[in-house]
């Protein structure tokens, strides 16, 4: 099992180097110069030079690339250039929406296509599988956008159950917290919960045809004692791994749905930094993003070969 | 062998957004690009079947033109995806434990570490928002989907009898792949190309919709969804039409997909995600 960690471990240092090579590469590809790019057409040649060294382009390619890695491993995001302040501090602000929703998605997803899934394959071919089935086609298809702007039509402009958008923030209480983030995380979640539920739904009638249900059964065990006791508990590897990388496709897919609720998370302080130009921040944030995700498959690695052995030679 | 019905339900709802797409280049009912602002937001009626937008403009027409925008660059991704991944999942799999392999296996985890969105937004953020970058954004994630499908089932095949009777009688593993392997994956690529196809339709809304697809003068499901987000409470057909649009195409394909999995071949099981 260590051997199988540290295996991984290089390669998430290796991955997490390759992609922040990629990012820096990309921001670097700008046609001309960064500084022009950010300040635009207009702009005054000594404020390009100014800029030019405040973002340090005069110096070497490494030398940049080595001081933005190494700021970012302690905790040194730089500085945006259109508010002047600390992006580490911009990030702690919004990351406290973006985390929190995708968190909450992921937990409507998994309450709903867990029983979904295990229903449709306890009732395998009949009517409540086809039924659940159709519905996992729908909420593949659902864009999840459209589906948020349906929601607000629905409960906050039909019904004003709810606000249509925005977020008052934690310090106005947990709860008004919560029901803000209520309707995106219900539109993220949505098609999420479709696949898993066809995970668990796949995974589960794979688990029922093996020889220890049929043991199971044997011993006395009712139909569904032993698809509770045996079956749900062998299932859930797979699920586990789908769980992860849902999360990770979940912080990225809330850009989408802070759009449309107005809320002021990592999103949108992506799309202000684009329109500003502000590319040190998009620079920070995507390359955040993409940390949390790989971080993330690496501990799915663990946790998976934590739970099964056999998968420990594989790596 | 009786047709599935989804294949047949599926079939049928793609050719017909097909159709819609393909007409709309010699004609729409109304021309998209004149405004008639006194008639704006009428509700859907006989004279425009599913209603006008905020500028007065013919939704209807604007669903034909946003079809055709949002299949050509799903189309032209999934090309993408194909024409980069499959090749190097073949050279993988007939180079399988070697360096090589290793690089193109472990560049594919990389892509899949970024997500799709972060791509896009990253490549809009350099070069520009445009429907060719959203095109190249949905396409470089495609590449992995089909490098390693079809690496898989490439190794599957090279231990086949009729893979070591042409390496017996000397062929090069290049032609190997290329007269052997390829033609044996080929439903496989076809099917997994059908769902990344609605993949992509889905993504090109979700790209459009944000600012970073298509823009204004070219017609998009996506963007017509921003138009219409702060019109719902007025008129909320602006929503719901673009919105069934994205639905029902992507359902189509779906229901393509599988359909044309169970026929042309029932052991394959594709992994969707």
């Amino acid at each position: 099992m260590i051997r199988f960690a540290l295996g991984r471990g290089i390669s998430l240092c290796l991955s997490l180097i390759v992609a922040s090579l990629v990012i820096f590469a990309v921001i670097e590809v700008i046609p001309g110069d960064p500084a022009a790019f950010m300040l635009g057409v207009n702009a005054r040649p000594d404020t390009v030079a100014a800029l030019r060294a405040e973002l340090g382009l005069d110096q070497s390619l490494p030398a940049r690339y080595l001081d933005w890695v190494g700021g970012m491993l302690r905790g040194d995001f730089g500085t945006s250039y259109t508010y002047r302040t600390p992006i580490a501090g911009m990030i702690a602000d919004r990351v406290w929406i973006s985390l929190p929703l995708a968190l909450y998605a992921l937990i409507l997803s998994t309450l709903v296509a867990f029983p979904a899934g295990i229903y449709a394959a306890s009732r395998r071919g009949r009517a409540g599988d086809i039924g659940v089935m159709g519905a996992t086609q729908l909420g593949v298809a659902i864009p999840n956008f459209w589906f948020a702007m349906i929601l607000v039509l629905i409960f906050a402009i039909e019904l004003r159950w709810v606000s249509a958008g925005g977020f008052p923030g934690w310090e106005a209480g947990f709860w008004r917290g919560i029901g803000a983030l209520t309707l995106p995380a219900i539109a993220l979640a949505l098609p999420q919960a479709a696949i898993l539920a066809r995970v668990m739904r796949s995974s589960l009638l794979d688990i029922l045809g093996e020889d220890f249900m049929r043991t199971a059964r044997a011993k006395g065990l009712s139909r569904r004692r032993a698809l509770w006791r045996h079956g749900v508990r062998n299932a859930m590897i797979p699920v586990l791994t789908i769980l992860g990388l849902q999360f990770a496709f979940l912080l990225a897919g809330g850009i989408v749905i802070e759009q449309v609720f107005f809320l002021p998370g990592l999103g949108r302080l992506i799309f202000q930094s684009i329109s500003s130009r502000d590319l040190v921040v998009v620079e920070s944030v995507v390359m955040l993003l993409v940390m949390v995700v790989i971080v993330i498959n690496f501990a799915v690695d663990l946790a998976y070969a934590a739970i099964d052995p056999r998968l420990r030679r594989r790596g | 062998m009786t047709v599935p019905r989804t294949l047949v339900v599926g079939a049928v709802i793609s050719t017909l957004f097909l159709l819609l797409a393909s007409l709309s280049f010699v004609w729409t009912p109304y021309d998209i690009e004149t405004l008639d602002v006194p008639n704006k937001l009428r509700p859907p009626d006989g004279t425009h079947l599913l209603g006008t937008d905020h500028f007065g403009r013919d939704i209807a027409s604007m669903i034909m033109l946003g079809a055709r925008t949002s299949i050509a660059v799903a189309l032209v991704a999934v090309g993408i995806g194909m024409g980069l991944g499959v090749p190097l999942g073949l050279l993988a799999a007939a180079r399988r434990g070697t360096l090589l392999d290793e690089v193109v296996m472990r560049g594919n985890d990389l892509i899949f570490a970024f997500p799709s969105l972060v791509i896009a937004i990253l490549i809009t953020a350099v070069f520009g928002a445009s429907a060719v970058n959203a095109i190249i954004a949905i396409g470089i994630f495609n590449i992995p989907v089909f490098a390693r499908l079809s690496r898989g089932a490439a190794l599957g095949l090279w231990s086949r009898d009729f893979v070591l009777a042409a390496r017996v009688a000397g062929k090069s593993s290049f032609r190997i792949s290329w007269e052997h392997i390829l033609p044996n994956i080929g439903n496989l690529m076809i099917v997994q190309g059908t769902i990344q196809f609605s993949l992509g339709i889905l993504a090109e809304a979700a790209l459009s919709y944000i600012g970073l697809g298509a823009q204004p003068p070219v017609a998009s499901w996506g963007r017509m969804l921003a138009d219409a987000q702060t019109l719902t409470a007025l008129a909320p057909h602006v929503a719901l039409v673009p919105g069934l649009a994205i639905v029902l195409l992507v359902l189509g394909l779906n229901l393509l997909g599988d359909g044309l999995r169970d026929v042309l071949d029932p052991r394959l099981r594709t992994v969707r995600l």
